[in-house]
């Protein structure tokens, strides 16, 4: 389980958000929704010490996480699979060596289990003729898709996703929705979504945090967002041309 | 203020890379792929470089001695010394910071500010091990190395130009090298290549490691490393010279 309390972030004399606390139950789909520019990716960086806070705390699985040392830390962040908003693929080699990599510093597998393992991931997020390409060659949900097979080859606890559908086409946020859905399921993972894609919302989490006004503006399960009357929240959705 | 901070950044960025120093096991791929690329793919910018000053710099030193003062083989001692002290370690320097620096600078400024390096970091990777040491490390092996080849190609092409241009035949150039040629400058130059390959690696891998901004920051990155190495290989060069000679 994942707790944040009390966490406060500033760059400078920019506050970006203060006083965010937030239970993210195991099992569950959490979405951080709110505007662009509102610290939701900051946000998903401190749950992997990618960025450290002001203030406040974050434990994960009893594990306060910025009281970690460096050993430790890196430890727990291999409980994390992470897709990031460009995907973050390792330009200078293929596709199937982008997935392989976590394997082949991480485990003692054999070249055969590796090369089974890659391709029962590409083939998880329908990729599995692509593990020859170049990354340069792939399009930009076929990245996502590359960069999702990578964040689950080492079967995280918890996989975070940095806008996973934002600059795709309808079609391809849909696949990449259903992807987040059904790996949720087949691998009981914990996902934490940033978005602010109202429709991938709706059709993947269990439980929605709105970011506005530099605090943590409004939390709860989807049904409890569809019956809010939080104006913030309200006016958010509706921007987002989405009727609940 | 900001240098100060940067400084410091500096600081802790060589802290941690030799922190980490002893995970060989997390490098030592990208170790050899290293070498392969500061070291065997510099070869023939090196070699170009050493032909061209070594041959210019004979040319010059005749017409400069165009008199019958001293015996053509002086020439052969001018250039195989300045070659040895000072050429083939700081040209070759300058030469490398342009491409062995540049090349640092904007793959690592370019992995930050594609996320690369917080997906490094985020699977369990340091990225520190994992990126900068093994550049350091092969700069500081191998610019010894691309030293001792300029210096062979700076002479050669000096022992060229002169038999070439008539100025003095290949035996007399290389007895005039060979009588003031002394073993402690060749120890001198090996050991000024080490510092400039570890001053140009290391400021590279700084300003790339902490490259920001998209695009136009990693061209940023890549100019201050480039000129900052060149500023201080050349500081380097004056203090080493004052310390060691």
């Amino acid at each position: 389980m994942i707790q944040i309390k009390h966490l406060t972030k500033s760059f400078g004399n920019n506050l970006v958000w203060k006083d965010v606390s937030l239970e993210i139950p195991d099992g569950q789909t959490l979405a951080i929704i709110g505007k662009s520019g509102c610290g939701k990716s900051v946000l998903l960086k401190h749950l992997n010490a990618l960025l450290y806070p002001d203030s406040g705390s974050i434990t994960i699985d009893g594990h306060q996480l910025f009281e970690l040392s460096y050993v430790e830390l890196r430890k727990i962040r291999q409980k994390f699979g992470i897709l990031f908003q460009g995907a973050a693929l390792f330009d200078s080699i293929n596709t199937f060596e982008n997935v392989a990599f976590p394997l082949r510093y991480f485990t003692d597998y054999t070249e055969d289990e590796i090369e089974a393992r890659v391709i029962k991931a590409l083939e998880m997020v329908n990729l599995k003729e692509s593990g020859e390409k170049p990354t340069s060659a792939l399009s930009g949900g076929m990245r996502k898709r590359v960069g999702l097979a990578r964040a689950i080859i080492l079967e995280p606890q918890y996989v975070l996703y940095d806008e996973p559908t934002s600059g795709l086409d309808p079609k391809t946020s849909e696949e990449i929705n259903e992807l987040i859905v059904a790996l949720a399921k087949q691998l009981s993972i914990t996902s934490i979504v940033i978005t602010h894609d109202m429709h991938s919302v709706l059709q993947i989490a269990e439980q929605v945090a709105f970011l506005d006004d530099q605090k943590l503006s409004w939390s709860g399960t989807i049904d409890e967002m569809k019956a809010s009357s939080h104006p913030p929240l309200l006016d958010f959705i509706k921007a987002s041309e989405y009727q609940i | 203020m900001d240098a100060i901070r940067q400084l410091g950044q500096y600081a802790d960025l060589l802290f941690q890379a030799l922190r980490s120093i002893l995970e060989f096991s997390s490098y030592r791929k990208n170790l050899f792929q290293e070498f392969v690329k500061i070291g065997y793919e510099s070869i023939p910018i090196i070699m170009l470089t050493g032909v061209f000053t070594g041959a210019v710099l004979t040319l010059q030193t005749a017409y400069q001695l165009d008199t019958d003062l001293y015996p053509a083989s002086i020439v052969g001692s001018i250039v195989g010394q300045s070659i040895i002290i000072e050429l083939a370690a700081v040209i070759g320097a300058l030469v490398l910071a342009g491409k062995v620096g540049a090349r640092i600078s904007t793959e690592l400024g370019t992995m930050r500010v594609s996320e690369q390096i917080d997906a490094l970091e985020s699977m369990g990777f340091n990225s520190v091990t994992f990126l900068v040491v093994p550049r350091v490390l092969s700069g500081i092996f191998m610019f010894p190395v691309l030293y001792v080849i300029a210096a062979v190609m700076g002479i050669s092409g000096g022992l060229i130009a002169g038999a070439l241009d008539g100025i003095l035949p290949a035996a007399e150039f290389m007895q005039g090298a060979r009588e003031f040629f002394f073993p402690e400058d060749v120890v001198f130059g090996v050991v000024k290549s080490f510092v400039f390959g570890f001053v140009i690696t290391s400021i590279s891998a700084f300003k790339g490691y902490y490259a920001s901004g998209g695009a136009e920051g990693v061209g940023n990155a890549t100019t201050q490393a480039t000129v900052l190495s060149c500023i201080y290989v050349l500081l380097s060069d004056f203090v080493l010279a004052a310390l060691l000679l």
